[in-house]
């Protein structure tokens, strides 16, 4: 019986094997290529990018990093986007982990319309909704906060992660919740000590996509924001329009907007590599 | 499948989430429903219309245009993205240094603030400047999508899929990842097929990631906005002007709230209505699912 299967599976595992590397390949060339495009771009001058159609940069030049890193109202909004993103992401896991869990466990009054009406207000087109916005944050003093568009942004990044921290929680047995309380463990203590390290793959994935939602937003927090808070997409979108189109300093703001969230992933990765770890459990 | 309990204390675990979403959410809905059905003069001149500005878009040509084409953009990109996505997942290193890379290379375009991503495609694809028009045009092919419709098409489309194929494939990756070896044990001692082992334990396990995927990129890119608009403009004409490049339009091009507000409005209960609807069927398949 293993003398007949073993060769069986090595006929199918190995061309699946190749097929599945080229898939991921072919694939990631994909995604790098516009990438590789964008950071060249960042390295020529605005002369080669209109002028001449090159590979690799005839003369490489990193004046339009000198651009932005020298300038306090270019790097600021670096620094702006990076604090109300982090607000945003520890604010939306704070109140996310316990409603989730409430709704992966119990049954409430209201709770499958509360969890939808939750995920209604990602359905908002922003575009009209910034001014009642601007109304809004105004009339509470916290216009051109980092709050105010860490606030802001929760409207979209708090369903979602109440949402991905419920799925992973689903699949966490609930013996495990209800030995933990015979055991005489309390609700908090149980949560913040037992539950949350067993969601930890689903807590990282929730952190990376809340970060990312928040860091590529851009009606919203340009809205809400003039200058002391004023983020990177905002400022870029600016200068773009009051200096014509400034290719290389645009495209080396870009690959800067790149690395913060590259950073996170890395730091992420394992989580959602090892996904949730039932198997151990 | 243990029953959930019936709890009714649990609505403090939820009340913070409802505090802080009610305070973004409420108030301005509340605003814009109150413009909606009025006409303002100036800004803050406001008189009492009623229904006669969603009487006037329900007859407007421009509009059901915006939402057909939206639609079909929105078909096209789920598509498309669920199965490539669920693809590649499969595909992707189940471990190691490889699986790492993978992911941190993947989540890049996921990084890029949108205005970014429309210019680096509005760049890449330009004929003279950019390397994807210029191999497309070096095949021979004529390729020019500011001014062809359906390059113009072509080009948005392949865009988001750039943009948000990885969304898909990394939610995908991680319900993949949480299914315990011991199914694929019991599946290699049944001697399963490829096709059965996803069809009766991956697609399962993956079907509550799948429902967020699904819904996420049916929301988002229903109200795409900033990207086509840096590509295209909404152009050549009309091609590309999908729901939110009208919405804009109208609002800025008319100074008056009203019609903008009825319009955003009735958009949002398109949103509602079609993700309640995916919402339901997929909630109810999965629990068929996880029933057998």
């Amino acid at each position: 019986m293993s003398e007949q299967s073993q060769p069986n599976k090595r006929r199918y595992s190995g061309p699946r094997i190749r097929l599945s590397a080229v898939i991921i390949c072919a694939y990631l060339l994909f995604i790098l290529v516009p990438i590789y495009w964008l950071a060249i771009m960042s390295l020529k001058s605005n002369a080669e990018i209109l002028g001449d159609f090159t590979l690799w940069p005839d003369a490489i030049t990193f004046d339009n990093y000198k651009t932005i890193l020298t300038d306090p109202a270019w790097y600021m909004g670096y620094v702006n986007s990076f604090i109300y993103v982090s607000l945003n992401t520890v604010i939306s896991l704070t109140v996310a982990l316990p409603a989730a869990y409430a709704f992966s466990r119990y049954r409430f009054m209201g709770d499958s319309h509360l969890f939808f009406w939750l995920l209604t207000n990602r359905m908002a087109p922003p575009a009209v909704f910034a001014l009642p916005f601007f109304q809004l944050y105004s009339s509470v003093e916290l216009f051109d906060t980092h709050i105010a568009v860490a606030l802001a942004h929760c409207l979209f990044n708090v369903p979602l992660a109440v949402w991905i921290l419920e799925g992973f929680m689903r699949g966490v047995p609930r013996e495990i919740d209800e030995t933990a309380f015979i055991d005489g463990y309390g609700f908090g203590r149980f949560f913040t000590r037992i539950f949350i390290p067993m969601i930890a793959p689903g807590i990282g994935v929730a952190a990376f996509f809340c970060f990312m939602f928040s860091w590529v937003e851009l009606l919203l927090s340009r809205t809400l924001t003039s200058v002391d808070a004023k983020p990177i997409t905002a400022i870029m979108t600016r200068t773009v329009s009051a200096s014509g189109l400034d290719w290389g300093v645009l495209a080396a703001a870009g690959v800067l907007t790149i690395i913060p969230g590259a950073i996170v992933i890395y730091f992420v990765r394992s989580y959602i590599a090892k996904g949730l770890a039932l198997g151990r459990v | 499948m243990t029953q959930k309990t019936n709890n009714q204390r649990a609505w403090f675990l939820v009340l913070p989430v409802l505090a802080l979403v009610a305070f973004s959410s409420i108030i301005p809905m509340i605003t814009v429903v109150n413009y909606s059905f009025q006409d303002s003069f100036g800004g803050n001149e406001f008189f009492w219309v009623g229904l006669e500005w969603y009487r006037e878009l329900l007859q407007s040509e421009r509009l059901w245009d915006a939402l057909g084409r939206q639609l079909l953009f929105s078909s096209i990109i789920l598509l498309i993205e669920i199965p490539l996505g669920i693809l590649i997942a499969l595909s992707m290193p189940k471990k190691g240094w490889m699986a790492s890379l993978c992911l941190v290379l993947m989540a890049l375009p996921l990084l890029i603030p949108y205005n970014v991503v429309g210019t680096i495609w509005q760049v890449f694809a330009r004929a003279d400047i950019g390397l994807l028009g210029r191999a497309i045009s070096d095949l021979g092919l004529s390729y020019n999508y500011a001014q062809n419709a359906f390059d113009a098409w072509v080009t948005v489309i392949v865009m988001d899929v750039w943009h948000w194929t990885s969304l898909v494939a990394l939610l995908s990756y991680a319900g993949l990842r949480s299914i315990p070896n011991a199914y694929y044990q019991a599946a290699e001692i049944d001697q399963a097929s490829r096709w059965a082992v996803f069809r009766y334990i991956e697609l399962p396990k993956m079907s509550g990631v799948l429902i967020i995927a699904v819904l996420l990129r049916f929301m988002d890119s229903f109200m795409i906005y900033t990207e086509p608009f840096v590509l295209t403009g909404g152009g050549p004409g009309n091609a590309t002007t999908f729901l939110s490049i009208d919405l804009v339009k109208m609002a800025l091009g008319q100074f008056d709230l009203g019609p903008a507000a009825a319009f955003s409005l009735m958009y949002f209960l398109v949103i509602l209505l079609i993700s309640y609807v995916f919402y339901t069927v997929m909630i109810s398949a999965d629990n068929d699912g996880t029933a057998r």
